[in-house]
């Protein structure tokens, strides 16, 4: 589902980071470990479509995601990848529904105003549908981000460092969940993290 | 949901700012609107009462207040003719026709002119009601005048000496309206209509003929003509006349027994009865060299052009509007700053959740044009606020400007110039968001996430 081989990133100036080949089955989840700075959240980047290798290609879902162009490839990401910032942001002039729905439309979804509530009424958030994100708790916006990443029923859920900023409940929550609707839709977990307590959860690591 | 619901509310989510540019904007268009709408209908009143008239001619005095007194009936006429003189002009072989006019009184502000039926048929004046004047003291008025006084057919009243308020009135010679005009949105309508000679009688018990217009200060019907005239002359133009007319404006003044008898025929009253003014239409292309000069250097009258004189009247206006014209562009083009800036701050706002629209599969055409779009909605909002501002104003402004132009203006009258207004608008919004909207396309969504 989710496969990258001999790739390579390089900022502008510095010596070129390589990747060593890696590849996850569907439905599999996965942590992606690694010490900071060695370029963990370069590589989700990359995955995610937002930083285009230097070289090598990224297969996701059958696609070589490196060979598209700009906006073929934000098309393909909304409607394959979702992704959880460890900041989670919303547009802030729309609620809590009205975001989930932007993403509906952003990703040239139909828009789905029952999956929407359902989705947040399975997370919880079922009474914070026509709230402003910023009136949320930290909690409950990792959580509203998550929603948002996976209302679109995503094939790969790519998640950077989501539980670092929360509180052990929390944390263990948003795992949870993450898990739960991974596995709900059949889709394959990649977490990028420092984080000591989520590796108890997952067996499949891939250490950088 | 769309873009433009999503500018919408992010313009929505900026009340502070969104509410300063529109109010920038509205000021801007609303001014220049508002000039638009003025210069107009002041145009349209001028241009319409022209009526091809080619010259007029008066007592000697500002050319310019000859024609807006006896063409427009706005400013104070410059004094009277005699009878002799205005026939020796009928009688020119230049001239193809006059149309005499005599004034000097009003009723509750609106001026009673004596005349002959061409002067309304000049204007194409239809009835409404009733018929054109006959006899002595009878008089048809305008629509304006009818409907701001309540007056109907059959009504009678007794008219002021001079253009302002009453303070003298000729309570022995009330006036019948016989008529009422159709409304026609000329000069006309704003006038009351008699026969000259009704004028004339009116004034009977003092000097013949119609008097120098007082502006409602005499207390008494003595008429002091030389000096209740030439001092509102002094601040005029007299393009080199001198002031002769002060002269001949005494040569009648002894005979005050003036017997009931009309002649019927008011041309041959004899040389001692006055009118204030001629319209005068030019037999042909040479009279328009030709008759000005003879009457303003062989004659004690004064002659001149109105198309002239209102090109002169344009052109001094024109300077003021223009001034006011460039204010209203610089205010426009400070509320495109207003929303050049506002939206650029707003993007180090927004930064994060434009790059995650990005990641949700948002296109940089998309949020290009989202950008753009909260640029127009705030130039076509501030464009409608500004546009309801300016038809507004106008309609409170024509309750004050009816009375001094003799003109009735309107708000709710739209110009095809206010089309070019909006697309000026639209230019300005768009110009405002382009640079805003390439720097939001142009997000590096990784660095901005990875922060």
């Amino acid at each position: 589902m989710v496969s990258a081989s001999n790739i390579s990133y390089q900022y502008s100036g510095q010596e070129a980071i390589s990747f060593k080949p890696f590849e996850c089955k569907e439905n599999s989840h996965w942590l992606l470990l690694g010490q900071s700075g060695c370029g963990k959240t370069t590589l989700l980047h990359m995955l995610a479509g937002l930083l285009k290798p230097a070289s090598g290609s990224i297969e996701i879902a059958g696609t070589d995601i490196t060979k598209l162009n700009t906006s073929k490839l934000d098309h393909f990401r909304g409607q394959h990848i979702g992704v959880v910032f460890q900041q989670p942001h919303f547009v802030q002039s729309l609620t809590v529904a009205e975001n989930l729905r932007l993403a509906q439309y952003l990703a040239g979804a139909q828009e789905d105003g029952k999956r929407i509530k359902s989705l947040l009424e399975s997370l919880n958030l079922g009474h914070k549908l026509n709230v402003k994100p910023k009136e949320l708790s930290q909690g409950e916006q990792q959580r509203v981000a998550i929603a948002r990443a996976i209302v679109n029923q995503p094939k790969v859920i790519l998640a950077d460092e989501p539980t670092s900023a929360l509180d052990d409940t929390n944390a263990l929550e948003v795992i949870q969940l993450l898990e739960t609707q991974a596995n709900e839709q059949k889709a394959t977990l990649l977490i990028v993290t420092h984080d000591q307590r989520l590796k108890n959860h997952f067996p499949n690591r891939i250490q950088l | 949901m769309n873009l433009l619901g999503l500018s919408w509310k992010n313009i929505k989510n900026e009340p502070l700012s969104t509410l300063l540019s529109l109010i920038l904007f509205a000021l801007g268009v609303g001014l220049i609107s508002l000039l638009l709408l003025m210069n107009k209908q002041i145009d349209n009143q001028f241009e319409k009462n022209l009526a091809g008239v080619n010259l007029v001619v008066g007592a000697k005095g500002s050319p310019m207040q000859l024609i807006l007194s006896s063409i427009y009936h706005i400013d104070f006429p410059t004094g009277n003719i005699s009878l002799k003189e205005a026939n020796m002009i009928r009688k020119n072989p230049l001239v193809k026709k006059v149309i005499p006019l005599a004034m000097g009184d009003s009723y509750k502000t609106y001026r009673i002119i004596g005349s002959n039926h061409a002067y309304a048929s000049l204007y194409e004046m239809e009835l409404e009601e009733g018929r054109l004047w006959q006899s002595d003291f009878e008089v048809t008025i305008g629509s304006t005048v009818a409907k701001a006084l309540g007056l109907k057919v059959g009504d009678s009243f007794v008219s002021a000496h001079g253009f302002g308020e009453a303070i003298m009135n000729h309570e022995d010679h009330p006036f019948k309206v016989v008529g009422i005009f159709k409304k026609n949105k000329r000069v006309l309508d704003q006038l009351i209509l008699s026969n000259i000679e009704s004028v004339w009688k009116s004034h009977d018990h003092g000097p013949p003929a119609t008097n120098k217009p007082s502006k409602g200060k005499e207390s008494n019907h003595d008429h002091k003509e030389g000096d209740g005239h030439d001092h509102s002359h002094d601040g005029h133009d007299h393009e080199g006349h001198d002031h002769a007319h002060d002269d001949h404006d005494h040569g009648s003044h002894d005979h005050h027994d003036h017997s009931a008898s009309t002649p019927v025929n008011f041309w041959e009253a004899g040389d001692t009865k006055e009118v204030t003014s001629l319209l005068v239409f030019y037999r042909n292309p040479i009279a328009a060299v030709k008759l000005p000069r003879f009457v303003n250097d062989r004659t004690d009258m004064q002659a001149a052009a109105p198309a002239f004189e209102i090109a002169r009247l344009s052109e001094m206006m024109g300077v003021g509007q223009q001034a006011l014209r460039w204010l209203a562009i610089v205010i426009i083009l400070v509320s495109g700053l207003s929303v050049f800036i506002s939206l650029f701050n707003s993007l180090k706002k927004r930064r994060y959740e434009l790059a995650i629209m990005r990641v949700m599969g948002g296109s940089r055409a998309k949020l290009f044009l989202l950008l753009i779009l909260e640029g127009l909605i705030i130039a076509i909002l501030g464009y409608l606020l500004g546009i309801i501002l300016s038809h507004v104003a106008m309609e409170v402004l024509a309750r004050y400007m009816q009375e001094s132009y003799q003109y009735e203006f309107s708000g709710r009258i739209f110009l095809k110039e206010e089309w070019w207004l909006l697309a000026g608008a639209l230019l300005v919004g768009l110009l405002a968001a382009i640079l805003p909207a390439i720097s939001a396309s142009s997000t590096d969504i990784s660095k901005t996430l990875s922060k």
